[in-house]
Order: C-alpha cells, then sequence, then structure tokens
C-alpha cells in the first residue's frame, strides 16, 4: 500500500497543478470583478446573452440527436462487414479526424459558399440555388460532420464486441431477425449509445470557429462569446470565467442525466 | 419412453475452410431419449449440436425432425432449444426475464408468464430469484437459469453443450444428477455433449462415441462400456488394457502366448482380434494363494508402480510382454510377484476391422511412439 501511495503523488500533483488550480482561478474570475473584489455581477448580466446559450443549447442538442439517427444506422452496416470491410471503413471514419479541424472547417465553407460547389452542382442540375452559407443549417451540418465520428466508434465496438451466442440464444428462443435487434442487439448497445450522446454533446455545446467560419457573424455560440471574453473586443475575463463556470455546470447536469439513464438499464424491465 | 424416431440425420457432412469436420454423419434419435455424444475435443459434437439446433447448414446431407426435413429452417422455427455452453444469458435483463424471453415472444399473457416462470426457476432451485440480475449469479445458478429458460419453452429436444463444463466437481455430480431426473420428469428428448465419459456413462440412455467427425459406436452405456467396438471406444470410454490377440475358436482367445476361455464367438478361425480388459476385472493374486492351484495358466507380472486415486489403488503390472493397469482397494508392494486372474466374462473381444478412424499405425505412433520405433 504505501509503495502504491509513493508511486500515485506524481498523479496527485498532475492533477492538483494542472485540474484543481486552474478550476480554483477560473472560480475566482467568476465570482469577483476587475479589481478582485467579490460579486454576482457577472452571473446576473449573463441574461443578456440568453439568446447565444439558446441558440448553443439547441444546436448541440439537434447536433446530438443527428449524429444519434445517423451514427447507429452507419455503426450498424458497419458491424455487418467482413473484418476487411470493417477496418477500411473504420480507417474511412477516423482519416478526416486526422486531418487539421480548420482545413476541414475551410473545406465546408468552400462547399457551401453561395458561389461554392453546392451551388455550382444544383446549377449544372438546373435546380434552384441555395443559400445555406451563414445560417444555423451550415453550422448545424459542420457541427455533425465534426462531431459523428465521436457517436460512431462507441457504438460499432459495442456492435462488434457482442457475444455472438446471446444472438444464437434469441434466435434459439424463437426471435426472428428484426426481434433478435429489438430485444437483444439494440438493448445491449444502449450505454455505447449513451457514451456517444456525451462525446458528441459536451464538444457541440461549446463549438466556436465552426460557428464563425460557416455561421457568419450572425450566429455566434457559448464558445465564439468566451473566446471574445477573452481575445475580442468585448475584453472581460470575469464574464468569461462566469460563462465556462455556467457551461461546465450545463454538462455536468447533461452527463449526470446520460448515467442515470444507463444504471436504469441495468434493472431490465424496461424493454419487455 | 416411445419408440418413435423423431431426429435423423442422414449423411451429414460438413467442413469449415476446406477441413472436413462431420463425415457423412448418420444418427437417429428416439423421442424422450437422453443421448449422449461423446469423443475428444474437436471430433465435431458442437458442431453436430449446431446443425440439429439450425445454427449452421450441413454442406450435404438430410436433417429430419418427426420424419420432415427441416435442413433449411431457421432455429426460431424449430421446436428445439439449446443450453449454451457458457450459458448465454441475457445481461440486460434480470432472471426472471430471462427465462420469460421465449414465453414473451409467444405472445404468452403477463399472468400466465409470471406463474410459469416462478414455476420453472422452482424446478432449478431458484425460487425467489426473478428480480436478481443474471451477472450477480454463481456458475451454477446462471447455468441453472440457462436450463430454465430452455426448458419453460416445452420444446421436443433440449440440446446441452457441455453444460456442467465450467462447474466444480462436486456441482457437476449434483447437476447429474439434477439434469437427470429433470429428463425423467419433463420427458423431452435430451441431446447431450460432453467429453467426459464418467458423465456420459452416468446419464445417458444412449451413447454415441464419435471421433474425426464420424460415429463409432452407439448403444447403451453398458454396451458401449463392457462392448467396444473397436480400440478407439475401448481406450475412450474408461481405461483399459487392449492387447493383440487371435481366436483359434468360438470361446478360445489366445493372446500373450496363452489360451484361454473366454464368451464371445462367430469370429473366424484364427482371426486376429484385440482383446479388452478392464483394469477393475483384474483380479491380483499373491503366490500361494488357494485359488492358484485351479488357474495354473494365469498370467504373472511384476507390480512397477502403485497409485493411491482415492476409492482405489491404480497399478501397472508387468508381465514382460504387456504392462497391464489394474484397480484393486488393496496397495500392493512394489516389485511384487502377482498372478492376474481374469473372469472369462471379462474378457472382451473387438474385431480389428470395425470401424476405426485411425489405422493401427496411427494409433500407435500417438500413444506408444517409442515402441514403434524400438520395432522398426
Ligand atoms: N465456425 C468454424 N470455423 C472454422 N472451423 C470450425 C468452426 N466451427 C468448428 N470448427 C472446427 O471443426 C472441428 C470440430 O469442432 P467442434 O466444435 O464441433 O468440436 P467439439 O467436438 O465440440 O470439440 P470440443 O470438445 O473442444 O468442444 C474443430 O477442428 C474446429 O476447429
Ligand atoms: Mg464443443
Amino acid at each position: 500500500m504505501r509503495g502504491n501511495k509513493i508511486a500515485s503523488v506524481p498523479y496527485a500533483l498532475w492533477l492538483a497543478l494542472f485540474t484543481v488550480v486552474p478550476l480554483v482561478i477560473v472560480l475566482f474570475y467568476a465570482f469577483s470583478d476587475d479589481a478582485g473584489a467579490f460579486t454576482m455581477d457577472n452571473f446576473s448580466y449573463m441574461g443578456l446573452y440568453a439568446v447565444v446559450f439558446f441558440r448553443s443549447f439547441r444546436l448541440a442538442v439537434l447536433c446530438t440527436v443527428a449524429c444519434l439517427i445517423l451514427g447507429y444506422p452507419m455503426a450498424y452496416a458497419m458491424s455487418r462487414l467482413s473484418k476487411t470491410g470493417q477496418t477500411v471503413a473504420l480507417i474511412l471514419i477516423m482519416l478526416p479526424m486526422w486531418m487539421n479541424f480548420l482545413l476541414r472547417t475551410y473545406a465546408w465553407l468552400t462547399i457551401l459558399e453561395n458561389n461554392g460547389l453546392l451551388n455550382h452542382f444544383l446549377s449544372f442540375l438546373n435546380l434552384p440555388e441555395v443559400n445555406i452559407i451563414n445560417t444555423p443549417a451550415a453550422v448545424g451540418l459542420g457541427m455533425v460532420y465534426n462531431y459523428l465520428p465521436f457517436m460512431i466508434l462507441p457504438i460499432f465496438t459495442s456492435l462488434t464486441g457482442m457475444d455472438e451466442s446471446l444472438i444464437e440464444a434469441a434466435r434459439d428462443l424463437g426471435c426472428n431477425e428484426r426481434q433478435v435487434f429489438r430485444k437483444v442487439v439494440f438493448p445491449l448497445t444502449i450505454p455505447s449509445m449513451l457514451s456517444g450522446l456525451i462525446f458528441v454533446f459536451i464538444p457541440a455545446v461549446s463549438t466556436f470557429v465552426i460557428s464563425k467560419i460557416l455561421g457568419g457573424g450572425a450566429n455566434m455560440l457559448v464558445g465564439d462569446l468566451i473566446e471574445m471574453q477573452f481575445l475580442g473586443g468585448a475584453y472581460n475575463a470575469n464574464m468569461g470565467a462566469a460563462i465556462s463556470v455556467v457551461m461546465m455546470v450545463v454538462i455536468m447536469i447533461f452527463t449526470a442525466i446520460t448515467n442515470r439513464l444507463d444504471s436504469g438499464e441495468e434493472g431490465g424491465v424496461l424493454m419487455s | 419412453m416411445s419408440k418413435n424416431e423423431l431426429i435423423r440425420l442422414d449423411g451429414i457432412t460438413k467442413s469449415f475452410n476446406g477441413n472436413v469436420v462431420l463425415k457423412s454423419l448418420n444418427l437417429s434419435v428416439m423421442d424422450g431419449e437422453f443421448v449422449t455424444l461423446l469423443g475428444p475435443s474437436g471430433c465435431g459434437k458442437t458442431t453436430t449440436l449446431r446443425i440439429i439446433g439450425g445454427f449452421e447448414m450441413p454442406d450435404s446431407g438430410d436433417l429430419y425432425f418427426g420424419g420432415e426435413r427441416i435442413n433449411a429452417l431457421s432455429p426460431d422455427k424449430r421446436n428445439i432449444n439449446t443450453v449454451f455452453q457458457k450459458y448465454a444469458l441475457f445481461p440486460h435483463l434480470n432472471v426472471g426475464e430471462n427465462v420469460a424471453f421465449g414465453l414473451r415472444l409467444k405472445g404468452v399473457s403477463d399472468r400466465d408468464v409470471e406463474k410459469r416462470v416462478s414455476e420453472m426457476l422452482e424446478l432449478v432451485d431458484l425460487s425467489g430469484f426473478e428480480r436478481r440480475s443474471v451477472t450477480s449469479l454463481s456458475g451454477g445458478q446462471q447455468q441453472r437459469v440457462a436450463i430454465a429458460r430452455a426448458i419453460v419453452n416445452e420444446p421436443k429436444v433440449l440440446l446441452l453443450d457441455e453444460p456442467l463444463g465450467a462447474l466444480d466437481l462436486k456441482l457437476r455430480k449434483e447437476m447429474q444428477v439434477e439434469l437427470k431426473k429433470l429428463h425423467e420428469r419433463l420427458k423431452m428428448t435430451f441431446i447431450y455433449v460432453t467429453h467426459d465419459q464418467e458423465e456420459a456413462l452416468t446419464m445417458s440412455d444412449t451413447i454415441v462415441v464419435m471421433n474425426g467427425g464420424q460415429i463409432l459406436q452407439q448403444g447403451s452405456p453398458i454396451d458401449i462400456y463392457n462392448e467396444p467396438a473397436n480400440r478407439f471406444v475401448a481406450d475412450f470410454v474408461g481405461e483399459s488394457n487392449i492387447i493383440p490377440g487371435r481366436m483359434p475358436e468360438d470361446c478360445r482367445v489366445e493372446f500373450l502366448g496363452t489360451v484361454y476361455d473366454c464368451v464371445d464367438r462367430g469370429f473366424e478361425k484364427n482371426e486376429q482380434i484385440d482383446v479388452v480388459i478392464r483394469p477393475e476385472d483384474i483380479v491380483l493374486l499373491e503366490e500361494g494363494e488357494n485359488s492358484i492351484q485351479a488357474h495354473d495358466r494365469l498370467l504373472k507380472g511384476t507390480v512397477k508402480t502403485c497409485l493411491f486415486k482415492g476409492v482405489h489403488y491404480e497399478m501397472i503390472i508387468e508381465t514382460g510382454d504387456f504392462d497391464f493397469i489394474a484397480h484393486s482397494t488393496v496397495a500392493e508392494k512394489i516389485g511384487m510377484q502377482m498372478y492376474l486372474d481374469i473372469d472369462p466374462d471379462n474378457i472382451h473381444i473387438m474385431k480389428k476391422s470395425s470401424l476405426e478412424t485411425m489405422t493401427e499405425m496411427e494409433y500407435r505412433l500417438e500413444h506408444d511412439p517409442d515402441a514403434v520405433m524400438e520395432e522398426e
């Protein structure tokens, strides 16, 4: 036991230095004014930004739901491929993630621009052009594109790791193919779906840059707002810290709810 | 037990990646029978069971269920349920819902489901476990849930793939008795897979001994044990001394240079055969013991080793040409001269030319390579 304690000292130091200390600093800033005196003003003035909060939250939820709806069937289809097929599909899913994030997002800009690829393509087909750039839809598209792998990967892993004999047992007990999915495969992937939800929601709700590049000025998100407090014209580190604290609480609540759903599954009478 | 044939495998052949695993298998299972497939690892027992269950398609041959060909019928449409080797309980469902799984699919009303689940759990001695999580159960308990989950559907046939493999010896013995009782009570047909010969002998109505994807012998435990069809069966089912010999006439057999009385007849004159003598059928007599005068042709040997095996001692008796394994409840001193007394009833004669999959040479190479080398 003693040896273990000594071995854990560097990690404890690391945690203290890079997690606890910064958190304390952020909290201090959030609850003080620029002179360093205690105040709640940062929170009471946050109402000004309610629109931004609402937009961020709505977009994050929509993006997460879209990722689930797109990602589950994709993960399922991938899991039905041969071993080689699975590897190829996995690489194709991961490959864009190895490309720089900014590059990927600017690529979407050139596609969605008013005189971009999409509209060229539409006019080529003699279809009416669309104005999608600088709308929330463009931001949502960019977010789904960037975060979809975080949904696919856990679900795919859970599907491919599933014990084949459970599926055979279900068949044995009288399930047809569709019932096997509904009664066994789907319920067993619920925990992985919940992980996917968390993995997508957290970056989605604090997205920035995507909204700037694809959403123009009019679609500012909380992430951009925070950036603005530290780097932009509205310089106000105390406000920035306060907004961060609020976001942290939102994410904590979301994660807690998701975890609750997960442990609720364990009882297992839900899906009868 | 009624005498109707329920399942028939007719020339079933199956290979995986060009590897022939079942070679034109023929098997007939009667309604209500307890049939055990017995054989060494990799001989194709599980594959046979999976074909009956509908999880593998045979490459050729036909599978009949109650006279109907069911080769292409999917598992959910067969009146057969399986107890899987690793139980395969659904981890997202509690014990009760696992057992209820098949009933719910059939649309049985909630009230009946509840009643039958609790009856089943009582049958397997798990009353009141309905709401427990299956992951919190011990191996033996999980195994009983798996049995309850299968038999609650009242299938005609229950397939069991080494269901007791993961249990400790004591629990295993208990479960063997429980399963046997269950079979008698439910009057279902059981097809049971094991590589434990003792388990097969204890539980079965019929034992099917397999090796290399073929059936070597099918018969009652007593037949299989007492009249093994060939060396492989004799060796696999219980320990035995297998000695090459010759039948000079009916009820007379010559081996190790001496002619003995036996009870087998119907062999050709001087036919080459194998003699099987079970270790427990050898009575060891000391020099000068009364009965010796009556048996002047007794084999004589020296005790080479003597090991304690719990109920008995296992001894190797060296007779010059052949080392006998003998069991006795009395330990003998190593180096003692002993006489081997064998009742004519206990000298079993096997035809050489029977179904053996290995050639004589392959067999000996595998079991006693040194002796083969020396001869050459
Ligand atoms: N799906 C498969 N793909 C390839 N080979 C297989 C497959 N299933 C079984 N085999 C092979 O077929 C042979 C027989 O396997 P099987 O599982 O029927 O043996 P078994 O008698 O049940 O053995 P054990 O006592 O070890 O369970 C083995 O050599 C095995 O490697
Ligand atoms: Mg097997």
